[in-house]
């Protein structure tokens, strides 16, 4: 059995004998062209939860021929179960640094900048006074990139990339239309590497231990490792760094408390996986990928209150710019509703589902596309709980 | 009270006028007094040369950036998933009690004001509350009242 448990791997936190600016120094020794070709052979994904091969949107930004572009460190951690960001930030944050500096390099950026959620200011006073030293450090080495630090202001919203540009330019957070895409028109409209906080890392690490030792861990389809954030129903809670590619069930013989009876992987914005679909599931791009949330609910739990939960948080959350999402988050939650107190029949939650369907395809960004993840797995798995 | 003037100066001194100080500005004011009043955000669009609507239009968008005001303390329980079930509602009934106000509202000496807020991030060790920028998770009920006596005592 040991060797069926999910491999645990020290990439993300580790300090040991890591001089983050000794090896930007040294990365920046290299072709920016051979550090992309690097980034895109290690297969590393983002690892915000969309996981668009970072190798690539660092190759298109390089290739705008724009004298402005930017790195953006996407730290508006909002999505529920999610907390690895804020780790991150607090134990290793000269990491992440290094990430974005080798980032600006390659792409050919003079300013980085790390936008972190309002309810992460506490992290403030520490993170300014690193990055003070860091930024001195970029000097002495002789690299023009400067990082500064902005704050949300606790919208959910502002993770979604384009909405967090709108926030940093003093607008509302509201999404935009796609394409352009960031590496095109990104940040004052200019070409713009977003990338999530432990990506930034997984990408400093491959250039300190090489790709090779990266491309060790994982698939095909999931390269390396990955930090979880492990909540709910279990003795494990917090914050485990472990090799991709294990199945659900690996996952919850490892963190499940005995009587596990779903599992919600990649948060609010995720899929719902229940008992019976455990041992098929893989936890990775070719199966149900995931920002990092795992939630996990015992029999105890009434998957209605779950996903009344869920569908509240969207409903807030919604920037409410565009129909579907604004209009489609408030029916769902009120349809669920009604259901339950017996104002509608059973069969009504087939409507629901096909207004989710609509939603998926006619919501102008991903918070209102991903909605029908949680909803339609919940209501199909666990239909009875919904109802009665 | 805060001198609204002079920290909308100071702001700009480091991110400029340009319409992206804006968030920066807000966040400013706000952490200096809580909340921004009509007068703020006029003062704030004339400095950055925008329409007072802008200025509101961005400042309302936001949770933290309240428009109407707030107490000296500003006390946010996570209510999203984990916090809900580890206990979130027994944190608000005993915080409740403790200030005799309901979520939403503001002690009649405008000290505290309570609010709920969604996932702040602390999913494996909830309940957890924000009062203004500090962090406390693990909470239990009896430790929620605590942390705001300590508040209170501070206050006098």
């Amino acid at each position: 059995m040991e060797s069926n448990r999910p491999k645990r791997v020290d990439i993300i936190f580790t300090m040991e004998g890591i001089d983050p600016l000794l090896v930007v120094e040294k990365t920046i020794k290299k072709n920016p062209d051979d550090i992309i070709l690097e980034m895109i052979d290690s297969g590393l994904k983002g690892r915000g939860g969309a996981g668009f091969p970072t190798g690539l949107k660092w190759k298109f930004t390089r290739n705008e021929d724009k004298a402005e572009k930017y790195v953006i460190c996407n730290a508006d951690e909002g999505e529920p179960g999610t907390f690895k960001d804020r780790e991150i930030l607090d134990r290793v944050p000269e990491k992440v640094f290094a990430g974005l500096a080798i980032c600006g390099y390659t792409i050919g950026a003079r300013e980085g900048y790390i936008y972190i959620r309002g309810e992460y200011n506490f992290l403030l006073p520490k993170l300014t006074e690193k990055l003070k030293k860091f930024n001195e450090g970029l000097k002495k080495i002789g690299l023009d990139f400067f990082i500064q630090l902005r704050s949300g202001s606790g919208a959910y919203i502002c993770g979604e990339e384009s909405a967090l540009f709108e926030s940093m330019e003093g607008k509302r957070g509201e999404p935009r239309n796609k394409p352009p895409y960031p590496t095109v028109a990104g940040y004052l409209g200019k070409p713009t590497a977003i990338n999530n906080v432990e990506t930034l890392v997984y990408a400093f690490m491959i250039s300190r231990i090489g790709v090779e030792k990266f491309k060790e861990l994982g698939t095909k389809d999931s390269r390396g490792s990955k930090v979880f954030s492990v909540s709910g129903d279990t003795p494990k809670a917090g914050i485990h760094e472990l090799e991709l590619g294990m199945t659900v069930q690996q996952f919850v013989d490892e963190f499940g408390d005995g009587d596990t009876k779903a599992v919600q992987v990649g948060g609010a914005s995720g899929g719902c996986v229940p008992r019976k679909l455990f041992k098929d599931m893989i936890i990775g791009y070719e199966g149900i990928p995931t920002g990092g949330s795992m939630m996990l609910f015992n029999s105890s739990r009434s998957m209605y209150n779950v996903l009344h939960d869920y569908l509240e948080f969207f409903t807030e959350e919604s920037c409410g710019q565009c129909t579907p999402c604004r209009v489609g988050c408030q029916q769902l939650l009120k349809g669920i509703e009604a259901v339950k107190r017996g104002e509608k029949p059973p069969v009504y939650l087939e409507d629901l589902k096909k207004l989710a369907k609509t939603m998926k395809i006619a919501a102008k960004c991903g918070l209102g596309q991903s909605v029908a993840n949680p909803f339609i797995s919940i209501v199909t798995n666990f239909k009875e709980e919904i109802i009665y | 009270m805060a001198d609204v003037q002079q920290i909308i100066k100071d702001a700009t001194k480091i991110h400029g006028i340009e319409r992206k100080a804006l968030m920066p500005i807000l966040q400013a004011v706000v952490k200096a007094k809580n909340y921004l009043d009509d007068q703020d955000l006029v003062t704030i669009a004339k400095v950055l040369d925008l329409s007072a609507a802008e200025v509101f239009g961005t400042a309302s968008f936001y949770t933290f950036l309240d428009t109407v005001p707030r107490g000296k303390y500003v006390i946010r329980v996570c209510k999203t998933i984990s916090c809900h079930m580890a206990g979130k509602d027994e944190i608000i009934k005993a915080i409740e009690g403790a200030l005799k106000i309901k979520i939403g509202e503001t002690t009649l000496d405008r000290q505290f004001t309570l609010l709920t807020a969604n996932c702040l991030g602390w999913c494996h060790k909830g309940p957890v509350m924000l009062v203004n920028d500090e962090v406390f998770p693990e909470l239990t009920p009896q430790r929620a009242v605590e942390i705001i006596n300590r508040y209170k005592v501070e206050l006098d």
